[in-house]
């Protein structure tokens, strides 16, 4: 037992979940070309939970934070999104790449820097006044949750609202026998830059340094000398952008919205970050990858249990490990 | 006597007065809702006094929880929603006897308890925070399987069922010599009657059991465990264990509060049991009426049913007569309801976190 323990951390440790689920699946699904598509959704999938989980899990990893309402800023990215892409109908429709890559970029500008704003005043107005006191918190931030998407239902009303594409993604992309939407893959794209960046700015950078002695130990942090706290301001805001940004992605993945949009995806964000461990993004993205993966297969597999099985999995997760996969803090 | 003195008698008596008017806003909530079928024999009051009845149990008993254990729970709907459908399925599948609700009920309690037990000894041994978090994807999961099972649940649409012949209207409870319904101050005393009281009595039983566990060792114990963790744990208290116990307890607690509801409504859906708005409604109770005061709940809940029920039709009135200013009337729509009561909420939450009772009562207080 303990060799194959050993075996297992050798070859990657947890990071290998993600595979073998995909294995596990293509077995059970026998149809490799099935597979592939359904890999290919969730991963995109994935990689569109890790934008709106991964600036919640830092928040929190960060400031001992838990911002319930951070769905908010996914279901404002979307609503963002969705009226510039309306408002540059003409862009959307047309036949050259430029000007689709241009109304996209527009939109999910605009999205982000929503998401940035709004993270501002979120911080400053909602979650200063109740920093550790985790009590109130959850309650405040529930409270504005619901404030949230009552503002949303008052600008956009309640009826569903259908997202362009742009052009030249609103396609799929066929090898063979398998067809993939080109939408799925940019979603993956993007997802991965957004990763990649996260990473090096993380890793590479003084502020990344901080961030992170920041996550391990405050107090020691601010000891030496550096405000953590207008350090969290910027990390919270960043944090909302990039939900912003997933919500926006999601939204274009979707093509039809509704103000629950939020709601929807914050019960997977949270499996996510329970599943990856609190205040990591490596912990986020094997969550998120993990979560994709298993919902379009069990999806395709038996439709019902699809949410059910996610839970399952963080069932399982939290008893082999209470504190998650990758988490940073304990 | 000594300034400080004079200061302390006089903080005590304001203390003393506000303890007074709690208890005084109790008694007549508490008498109104024993006389409600003779006070407000028409159908929608009683409609209101029962649903006061029951959400005082189920807020109270989310009380233990956030108030007196410092758990936030977001699974609280689901075990009410297990008891109403429960109580529903047996009703509908065996018939409207004693036995199929008894039958019914029984399930209920046994698959909250077991569901209960589990998210407890998973989550309750980390942070505080992963709970709140485990509970409500936990929560959200069970309304969409009530949803997409819909042989059982009748999906989005619900479950309408029979209830025992006792509580319908056609029933006579006292008869005078000629076989005719007794009037007691004008109002029949029928099976709609007896089914009132059905929910009042046993919401009153289940009220008076949490008086008893709060006032018990444990409810001590569950302070102690709220005040600091690590002290108790280190005087001997098993704190997973207790929190466990807590949480089981209050999960039986809302599971019987739901069998009523499914009960006098006859009916049972998501929006009536499992809905998140339901949820919304418990938070927004107990922290009206204030957390750790088992008398907040009563205040809460009955205060949040009366303007649910009431304060719409006067956001109507208001939206209709604001109709030629921009944007006013669509956020006085009664539609909007949620949106003033998020930012009641969130107001509250910052300068009165002791809620109505709280705040009354330990003014002055040592």
């Amino acid at each position: 037992m303990k060799s194959l323990g050993e075996t297992f951390e050798r070859f990657g440790g947890v990071n290998l979940l993600p595979v073998l689920i995909a294995v596990i699946a293509l077995v059970l699904i026998g149809s490799p070309s099935t597979w592939i598509t359904l890999t290919v959704a969730g991963l995109a999938m994935g990689m569109m939970i890790f934008l709106m989980a991964s600036g919640l899990s830092l928040v929190f990893g960060l400031m001992d934070v838990l911002n319930f309402g951070h769905s908010a800023f996914v279901s404002f990215g979307a609503f963002v999104a969705a009226s510039v892409l309306a408002g540059l109908g003409a862009w959307v429709v047309a036949d050259s790449v430029f000007l689709n890559v241009l109304a996209l970029l527009a939109a999910i500008i605009a999205a982000a820097l929503f998401g940035l704003l709004a993270g501002w005043f979120f911080e400053q107005v909602i979650i200063k006044p109740v920093y550790r006191d985790h009590l109130r918190q959850i309650l405040i931030t529930m409270g504005a949750l619901i404030v949230a998407e009552q503002i949303i239902l008052t600008i956009w009303g309640g009826s569903p609202i259908s997202v362009a594409r742009p052009h030249f993604l609103a396609g799929s992309l066929i090898i063979g026998d398998v067809s993939i939407e080109t939408y799925r893959i940019f979603a993956f794209a993007l997802g991965l830059a957004a990763y990649i960046a996260l990473y090096f700015v993380l890793n590479r950078t003084r502020i990344g340094l901080l961030v992170r002695a920041g996550v391990e130990n405050r107090e020691m942090v601010e000891a030496l000398g550096f405000r953590i706290d207008r350090l969290f301001i910027g990390v919270f805001m960043a944090g909302s952008a990039l939900a912003a940004i997933g919500g926006a992605m999601w939204a274009g993945y979707q093509t039809l919205i509704t103000p629950a949009i939020g709601s929807e995806m914050m019960i997977i964000v949270f499996i996510v970050i329970i599943i990856g461990g609190l205040g990591s993004i490596e912990g986020s993205l094997l969550g998120a990858l993990m979560v994709g993966l298993m919902g379009n297969y069990v999806a395709f597999l038996a439709p019902k249990m699809s949410l059910a099985s996610n839970m399952l999995l963080m069932m399982a997760i939290l008893l082999w490990r209470p504190y998650g996969l990758r988490p940073a803090v304990q | 006597m000594t300034d400080a003195a004079f200061a302390d008698t006089a903080n005590r008596t304001t203390g003393r007065t506000g303890r007074f008017i709690v208890y005084a806003i109790i008694a007549l909530i508490g008498v109104s809702l024993f006389l409600a079928p003779f006070l407000f024999p028409d159908v929608r009051s009683q409609e209101v006094a029962s649903r006061i009845c029951i959400f005082i149990v189920l807020v109270a008993s989310y009380d233990l929880l956030i108030g007196y254990t410092g758990i936030v729970s977001f699974a609280h709907t689901m075990f009410f929603g297990i008891g109403a459908y429960g109580a529903a399925i047996a009703l509908k599948l065996m018939g409207p006897t004693w036995t199929a609700l008894l039958t019914g009920s029984v399930i209920a309690l046994v698959v909250s308890l077991l569901l209960a037990a589990l998210v407890g000894m998973l989550s309750l041994r980390v942070k505080a925070i992963f709970f709140a978090m485990v509970t409500l994807a936990a929560a959200s999961v069970m309304a969409v399987l009530a949803s997409q099972l819909s042989d059982f649940t009748g999906g989005e649409d619900g479950i309408i069922y029979q209830i025992p012949k006792l509580f319908s209207p056609a029933t006579k409870l006292l008869t005078d010599e000629n076989g005719k319904v007794v009037k007691i101050f004008g109002v029949s005393a029928n099976g709609k009657m007896a089914l009132y009281y059905f929910v009042f009595l046993g919401s009153l039983l289940l009220y008076l059991v949490m008086m008893r566990i709060v006032a018990s060792p444990l409810g001590t114990v569950l302070e102690a465990i709220r005040e600091n963790e690590m002290r108790a744990e280190a005087l001997g208290y098993r704190v997973v264990f207790y929190r466990t116990a807590i949480f089981c307890i209050a999960a039986l607690i809302a599971t019987c509060a739901g069998v009523m509801r499914a009960v006098w409504l006859k009916y049972t859906g998501p929006d009536t049991s499992l809905s998140f708005a339901i949820m919304i409604d418990i938070l927004l109770m107990v922290v009206i009426g204030g957390m750790g005061t088992l008398l907040g709940a009563i205040i809460g809940a009955t205060l949040m049913s009366l303007a649910q029920y009431y304060l719409k039709d006067l956001m109507e009135v208001a939206s209709q007569a604001t109709a030629g200013i921009p944007w006013l009337p669509d956020l006085l729509a009664p539609d909007r309801w949620l949106l003033w009561l998020g930012i009641l909420f969130v107001l509250l939450v910052y300068f009165f976190p002791a809620g109505i009772a709280g705040t009354l009562m330990k003014k002055g207080a040592h």
